[in-house]
């Protein structure tokens, strides 16, 4: 099982994504926002949270023409597996792999605690050790969470089971409550809380572990 | 030539940026302000040859996204 994560100038969730995949029995490979290719062979790629290239222009934007990002979309398009916490989702936006953008928080402020979040759906890879209508604790730490997408596109998103994740009490003004969405083909998440920061005990919850635990699941399945 | 590039959020996405600038007008005692909204400006030294539409390619790549910004052009 490996699974690669991109580092990024300003990414600072990067090693708590490797470990939370480590802890899963992934071996994992970290790469370079220069590198031009992915490693060969590998089950899923994580874009992980921070503050890529400082968030000049906006988060993710600059992130998103980097060499790496090329072949993170090439290897989405191919149907590979690729999950994207907090600015790894806004990045994720950015490419166009996943609809929407993130706005600034509606109320202005930088949030960091632990939220609840609402299981939307267990029919995928990443959410399937659950069960929806769960509610998970995970923490979030964004200033820019507030998920955007036009009315079609959200009712696009709820009509075809893609919303992962919602938020039990909205804490950045996102549309529709979303704290996470599936591709069209269900094989990529992006999500503004850090389910890999709620991975180990030592956390102080685990709640975000299942997603990990799932993930290997898939590939021993496979 | 120069260029400067007008980026705003689209109509109907909410900008608390501009939001919170109204809020602090109105608290100044401004009263006659209804609205702002709050976008950037980007200003490109381009090369000799450079056309409106390489602008227009640059908007579209990187500097809006699409999706919730608008943005407009003006030559020098």
């Amino acid at each position: 099982m490996k699974a690669a994560v991109v580092v990024f100038p300003g990414s600072n969730c990067d090693r708590d994504l490797a470990v939370a995949f480590e802890q899963a029995g992934f071996d994992v490979s970290m790469v370079w926002h220069k590198d031009s290719a992915l490693p060969e062979g590998i089950d899923i790629v994580g874009v992980p949270g921070g503050f890529s290239y400082g968030d000049y222009l906006r988060c993710g934007a600059i992130a998103a023409q980097s060499p790496i990002c090329k072949a993170v979309i090439d290897h989405a398009d191919r149907g590979g597996y690729a999950i994207g916490v907090c600015n790894g989702f806004q990045i994720l936006t950015e490419t166009g792999v996943l609809p929407g953008a993130l706005l600034r928080n509606a109320g202005l402020k930088y949030i960091c605690r632990t939220v609840d979040l609402k299981v939307a759906t267990s029919e995928s890879v990443f959410t399937q050790g659950y069960s929806a209508g769960d509610v998970i604790g995970v923490p979030i730490a964004h200033h820019d969470g507030n998920y955007f997408a036009d009315e079609e596109t959200v009712r696009a998103l709820q009509d075809q089971d893609r919303v992962a994740f919602t938020y039990a009490d909205n804490p950045n003004g996102s549309v529709a409550d979303i704290a996470g969405i599936l591709s069209e083909n269900r094989r990529v998440l992006g999500m503004m809380p850090h389910p890999e920061r709620a991975a180990d005990e030592g956390h102080g919850g685990t709640d975000g572990a299942a997603v990990f635990r799932a993930l290997a699941g898939m590939v021993t399945a496979a | 030539m120069k260029a400067r590039v007008h980026v705003m959020l689209k109509n109907g996405v909410l900008d608390p940026q501009g939001e919170a600038v109204r809020h602090a007008l109105g608290a100044l005692g401004f009263d006659k302000v209804e609205g702002v909204r709050q976008g950037k400006v980007i200003d490109l030294d381009l090369a000799e040859g450079a056309t409106e539409a390489d602008v227009t390619a640059m908007c579209e790549k990187l500097l809006a996204n699409t999706v919730i910004e608008s943005y407009s052009i003006e030559l020098q």
